[in-house]
């Protein structure tokens, strides 16, 4: 460490944050642009989607425990189930999986 | 109303709070390499709210990175928290108190964000409120436990709870591509492409989070061209 901490503590925090509240702050008036109307609605679906895979494989130590999670995971939400329920369940898989494969 | 959103919030955030100390309590592993205290690792976690952004931070600042390169690589390793802002900023209502924006703006993670924007129509900022009181402890705190505690806890335990995060994200985009075909044809070319991203030479030496980013902006991109979507429906998802 070569800096002060303090002051890196407070670069990453200011910065992290103006990132989040200028659109959020700037963007008052509902957008009218068609393209970028549907850009924001599928913005969401496609980031959540490229973070969980392939990183879920490579959570765990085990590969094939993450792939598990990952079909359990996949298999809940289609049925419906809430984000807590999703969420344990993926957890238990990888665990179980990780206790047999590992 | 506020009150049942932001008991829905408390709620909802409960699984996050358990994704967050698992993640953030490896983090805090990496923030003890880096020379942090737990209370430094605390205040960080409680301000920046990042997991990708905050492990770049921390390997950083161990290396002696000046205040420049720590900025910048915040600024890229955060770039996609602009547009998830972007996107809160359309299903704000009107009639909402401004003053909010820069409260929900706060704690705008992928988690946090995802949740949100998952629920039908306006904004209720106190169902934000609601998951931020129970996520933010999680978070900061898990992290001030990682530097205190190490690796005291199970190898397999923290890894199998660090699957916690990614199962949320699955019911979060999961039953909106049931309904909307486009959707769900989405997220199988995103699986592939950010697969594929991942191991090409080259591409895969690009830091997760840029990526992300690159994946979003043309994956995203490409489908609101090909299938813009109808007033009704950005107004009721997105």
């Amino acid at each position: 460490m070569s800096g002060n901490i303090y002051i890196y503590i407070a670069i990453v925090a200011i910065t992290s944050y103006l990132i989040r509240v200028l659109p959020l702050t700037l963007i008052r008036k509902p957008i009218k642009n068609k393209f970028f109307r549907s850009f924001l609605y599928y913005v969401p679906y496609v980031t959540l989607a490229v973070m969980t895979f392939p990183a879920i494989i490579e959570a765990t130590g085990t590969p094939l425990a993450g792939a598990l999670a990952l079909v359990v995971g996949i298999v809940m939400a289609w049925k419906g189930l809430g984000l807590f329920p999703v969420a344990i369940a993926c957890c238990v898989v990888a665990y179980i999986a990780g206790l047999f494969f590992h | 109303m506020n009150t049942k959103a932001f008991r829905d919030g408390i709620r909802d955030g409960i699984p996050i709070c358990l994704g967050y100390l698992a993640v953030s309590f490896s983090l805090g592993i990496s923030a003890r390499e880096a020379g942090l205290t737990p209370f430094q690792g605390f205040i960080t976690s409680f301000l920046e709210n990042a997991s990708a952004g905050e492990y770049i931070a921390f390997a950083l600042i161990g290396a002696g990175a000046t205040y420049i390169e720590v900025c910048l690589m915040t600024i890229i390793a955060n770039a996609r928290y602009l547009l998830m802002s972007c996107a809160m900023s359309q299903r704000f209502s009107e009639d909402t108190p401004f003053f909010h924006r820069f409260l929900v703006a706060f704690d705008l993670t992928d988690e946090l964000f995802g949740i949100a924007i998952a629920r039908p129509g306006y904004l209720n900022p106190y169902y934000s409120y609601g998951a931020f009181l129970v996520a933010l402890p999680g978070w900061s705190i898990g992290t001030a436990i990682g530097i205190m505690a190490g690796n005291m806890l199970p190898e397999d335990i923290v890894s199998a709870l660090s699957v916690a995060l990614f199962g949320m994200f699955l019911a979060i985009i999961i039953p909106p591509a049931k309904k909307d075909k486009i959707v769900l044809v989405l997220i199988i070319i995103s699986f592939t492409a950010s697969y594929l991203f991942s191991v090409i030479p080259g591409i895969r030496s690009i830091s997760s989070g840029t990526r992300t980013i690159i994946l979003t902006l043309l994956i995203a991109g490409t489908a609101a061209l090909l299938f813009p979507v109808k007033e009704e429906e950005t107004e009721a998802v997105s």
